[in-house]
């Protein structure tokens, strides 16, 4: 095996081990909400995305028709055309149709992971074919294990499934809290992110705080910069 | 009715191209530098954003009060984040947090 994409499956591991109470709590809440195994594993294959798919089984659960599922999806899930556009820079020697694929393999994690290694290593197309289909893989196992054995546990709660997905967010927050001005971005989209929440209707909060907060955020760096230089 | 299997598909749809369209298009454009930066500052941007929400928003609506069981299992999660950098480490202290925090669950309300 190219010494690339073993890297990609070592950086792999620890996701892979975060998707399996995560994914595991998905699968549970799924057979809770009345989806069948064959329709986790084709939400996992395809969809692949965690917090679209636990948002989607709270959605079925409720009632809610298909159309509205698939616009939450999309609003949910709009973030990902933030963090394919930043990919960019680093993926620009990849032909279209392999980039194609590869960005089918995109998530919070998976990415979160990818820009950490690119931080400090030339970005290698190998080595993502060795990161993102393990994750998804170990994605698609958990979610069906969790929906296979799911009758088994009644009251998912409980045991705090539920706050699976909260218990990732935080610790990829975390991965990406580097300086004062990453820190001073995140604050100010998790508040507007509340505050637009409140004051717009439709789930738009995440795209719309996502996108204040990083032109704040490179709007002060621009202004620093412009002082640093007009100082000296 | 609903159709399961077609709103899959149809969320298969949405997500892939919201995944691939930017990559595909902006792959052989200049990105000015400031646009570069910009993009580097998106990742914080949307993980702060779906750690509030996902912290703050209980149902539909937005709560600060301070025995919400999903904001006190977030201090040590935070915690064992920035000591382990672990995504399991972390899921796992939630889970026990929230699984302790449960049981106190009639003191606290």
């Amino acid at each position: 095996m190219q010494h690339q994409t073993r890297q990609g499956l070592i950086a792999a591991v620890p996701v892979m081990l975060g998707y399996v109470p995560l994914g595991f709590a998905m699968g549970v809440l799924a057979h809770g909400a009345g989806l069948g195994i064959g329709e986790v594993l084709a939400m996992s294959v395809l969809v692949y995305a965690g917090s679209a798919q636990f948002i989607a089984v709270g959605l079925f659960q409720a009632g809610a028709g298909a159309w509205s599922i698939v616009i939450t999806t999309f609003l949910i899930n709009s973030r990902l055309m933030l963090m394919s556009a930043s990919l960019v820079p680093y993926l620009r020697k990849i032909p279209a149709g392999r980039l194609a694929a590869l960005s089918y393999e995109i998530t919070d994690e998976s990415y979160a992971v990818s820009l950490g290694h690119f931080a400090g290593y030339e970005p290698e197309e190998k080595y993502l074919w060795g990161l993102f289909p393990a994750c998804h893989l170990s994605w698609i196992v958990s979610t069906v294990l969790g929906a296979w054995v799911g009758n088994l546990i009644p009251h998912p709660e409980a045991f705090g499934l539920d706050y699976a997905l909260t218990a990732m967010f935080i610790c990829l927050l975390v991965f990406q809290l580097k300086d004062a001005l990453t820190y001073f971005t995140a604050i100010v989209s998790g508040a507007l992110a509340l505050v637009i929440y409140v004051l717009v209707p439709g789930r738009w909060n995440l795209i719309i705080a996502t996108v204040i907060a990083a032109t704040v955020g490179v709007a002060l760096q621009q202004r620093k910069a412009l002082s640093e230089v007009g100082g000296k | 009715m609903q159709n399961v299997y077609l709103t899959i598909l149809g969320m298969t749809a949405v997500t892939y191209l919201l995944r691939a369209v930017p990559l595909l298009l902006l792959n052989k454009a200049e990105l000015p530098p400031v646009v570069l930066s910009w993009l580097r500052l998106i990742p914080p941007a949307v993980l702060g954003a779906l750690t509030a929400q996902s912290i703050f928003l209980r149902g539909t609506a937005v709560t600060f009060r301070w025995n919400n069981i999903y904001l006190l299992a977030a201090l040590p999660c935070f915690a064992i984040a920035l000591k382990t950098k672990s995504l399991l480490w972390t899921i796992a202290v939630g889970l026990v947090s929230v699984i302790i925090l449960n049981q106190f669950k009639p003191a606290l309300f």
